[in-house]
């Protein structure tokens, strides 16, 4: 029965990607879904691309196990969501063309900057892609009673499938309906636990505080310093801004007006969502209990499942789990999808092919780079068994918040930036994050087993991004570029405006 | 510099303080929060009623916040923003 359901949705994700194959014919199509894409429509495409494994799957674990802790995550990935819209969303919109670099490199000289810029979207991609393996592999494993790498392989080949055939259009479509699914679903589940209680959501937190303590409702070891705590919730929050599919998505829609409508929709939608993990978490520690959610998955990313078969039974455990495998699929797509951008768009046609290159070449390596970082993701999912998605999904937005937002930030509010100081800013920031992620505690002592990390915080969000605007600011200030800022002055019309018609 | 030129600066500058305050604000909401986690753990501990602690509210209240704060960006934009736009566009 759950696998029946299970089933039925998978096949109607992949009709809606073979209706949406017959329309992908340009490069335009491919990344940008033909700027087709209505307001509402990507509002939910936002939501769908942003509501991860991580979301669904991730704070449900952490929530169950620790409690008030894991609402950190909550809220600090809905933040991000005004700081996109405020500073990023509109001028993305008027000055770029497929991917975020094309508006860093707008007044500066293009090859670095889209060398520097592809680095950073791929450690981005690449840590956020892990994070959703580890979340499908665990979830497969459960449902099929399968081994977990051949769970990983399976997720992997299907979303290659999905990018292939169906490029942007595919993805925004699977994104909205699963988007759909998630809400409703996450929905059902909320109101089947606030069943059992009355409706009443304080009566199921007093439940959870009478079993486990008063401890659960408060703050307690998860974030275990007051550094710890500004760390994460900084990446948290900048790490939006500087997510490559999310900005990516900013370019499906016709004009700077939907772009900012979208966001305000995306946002709604995203924190009813994240409002329902609160219940969702607390409901799984008092009906499933922190001990049977650890026992499934060492990370605790099987607790929204497990209360799903706990409340309505093996069919509605079927459904929640196709909700949670499309979610992954989903995201895991549109993550892909932008890798690729950044890999065939920014790298072969702007700085091997000089922007010679016709669009045919420009797809056919789009179709490779996918293909390649599906199976660099199988891998590395493989390797990362047994850690809990939200933690992981919060180092890429690490990576992201430092490599990507403050070049992003600078370029569009700073008039004196200069090629230098945009590398400058995206290399070290890249480079230093996942440095200080190699050092932390959580690779040397989590993973290698050692007694003690170089570097003490789990995230470094607080270190680098500051460092990364130094290092943009410092650099730029050092030897100025006369002509970019003369550039920068040229375009206002159009960051304003947006491409107007001859 | 001409007249749209000097225009479309004014324009440019009001976008930016709107856009800057309301950045400011929706950080001071939430890094307020977080370092009430990171300081005044017991004070999060507090219980407003039975099962709901005062940490619990105030991170249901920072992400509706959140959300108010798209909403006033959103209206302003679509008021004044866009109508000074399309003044510029003539």
């Amino acid at each position: 029965m759950a696998l029946a359901f299970f089933f039925l949705f998978i096949s109607i994700t992949l009709g809606i990607t073979f209706w949406a194959a017959r329309r992908t014919r340009t490069t335009e199509h491919f990344y940008a879904a033909g700027r087709s894409i209505s307001a509402g429509q990507n509002g939910f495409a936002l939501a769908g691309d942003y509501m991860s494994a991580a979301s669904f799957l991730g704070i449900a674990g952490l929530v169950s196990t620790t409690g008030f802790d894991g609402l950190i995550y909550s809220t600090g990935w809905l933040v991000g969501w005004p700081v996109v819209l405020f500073l990023i969303a509109e001028p993305l919109r008027n000055l770029g063309k497929y991917t975020f670099a094309d508006v860093v490199a707008l007044r500066l000289r293009a090859v670095p900057v889209r060398i520097a810029a592809a680095l950073g979207t791929l450690a981005t991609v690449v840590f956020y892609l892990i994070a959703q393996m580890v979340g499908a592999g665990s979830l497969i494993r459960m449902l099929f009673d399968i081994p977990f790498e051949a769970a990983v392989a399976l997720t992997g080949a299907a979303m290659i499938v999905y990018v292939l055939f169906g490029g942007m259009l595919a993805t925004t479509w699977v994104q909205i309906v699963k988007a759909g699914l998630l809400l409703g679903g996450a929905t059902a589940l909320g109101l089947l636990v606030l069943a059992r209680f009355d409706f009443d959501p304080t009566r199921l937190f007093a439940a959870a505080a009478e079993k486990y303590g008063d401890a659960v409702l408060a703050p307690g070891k998860l974030v275990s310093s007051p550094l710890e705590a500004v760390s994460l919730g900084m990446a948290l929050m900048f790490g939006t801004a500087g997510l490559p599919h999310i900005l990516m998505r900013f370019y499906t829609v016709p004009e700077a007006r939907a772009a900012r409508s979208s966001v305000f929709y995306a946002t709604g939608l995203i924190g009813y969502f994240y409002l329902m993990t609160f219940v969702l978490g607390f409901g799984a520690m008092v009906l499933v209990g922190p001990d049977a959610i650890r026992a499934a998955d060492a990370g605790g990313n099987m607790a929204a499942p497990l209360l799903a078969e706990l409340l309505g039974g093996t069919p509605f455990l079927g459904f929640i789990s196709a909700v949670a495998f499309a979610t992954i699929l989903a995201v895991v797509a549109g993550l892909t999808l932008s890798g690729a951008a950044a890999l065939s768009h920014d790298l072969w046609v702007n700085v091997v092919r000089s922007g010679r290159s016709e669009s045919d070449e420009e797809l056919r390596v789009a179709r490779f780079a996918t293909v390649a970082l599906g199976v660099l993701a199988i891998a590395l999912g493989i390797s990362l068994e047994g850690q809990n998605v939200a933690f992981m999904v919060a180092l890429a937005f690490a990576i992201a918040a430092s490599a990507n937002f403050p070049a992003l930030v600078l370029a569009i509010f700073w008039p004196r930036l200069t090629t230098a100081g945009a590398v400058a800013s995206m290399v070290t920031g890249t480079l230093v994050t996942v440095l200080l992620i190699w050092l932390s505690p959580t690779i040397q002592v989590d993973v290698l087993n050692h007694a003690s990390a170089w570097f003490p915080l789990k995230n470094p969000a607080l270190v680098t991004i500051p460092l990364s605007f130094a290092m943009g600011i410092v650099v730029s200030l050092l030897r100025p570029e006369p002509e970019a800022e003369a550039r920068f002055r040229a375009l206002a019309r159009q960051m304003h405006l947006g491409h107007e018609e001859p | 510099m001409t007249e749209r030129d000097a225009a479309l600066e004014l324009l440019a500058s009001r976008r930016a303080r709107v856009a800057g305050a309301l950045t400011a604000a929706v950080m001071a909401v939430y890094f307020g929060f977080i370092l009430l986690i990171a300081f005044a753990k017991p004070l999060l501990a507090t219980k407003l009623a039975p099962g709901l602690s005062l940490g619990i509210a105030l991170g249901a209240a920072v992400i509706v916040i959140s959300w108010l704060s798209t909403w006033v960006y959103v209206r302003w934009a679509n008021r004044h923003y866009d109508a000074a736009l399309d003044e510029l566009r003539k």
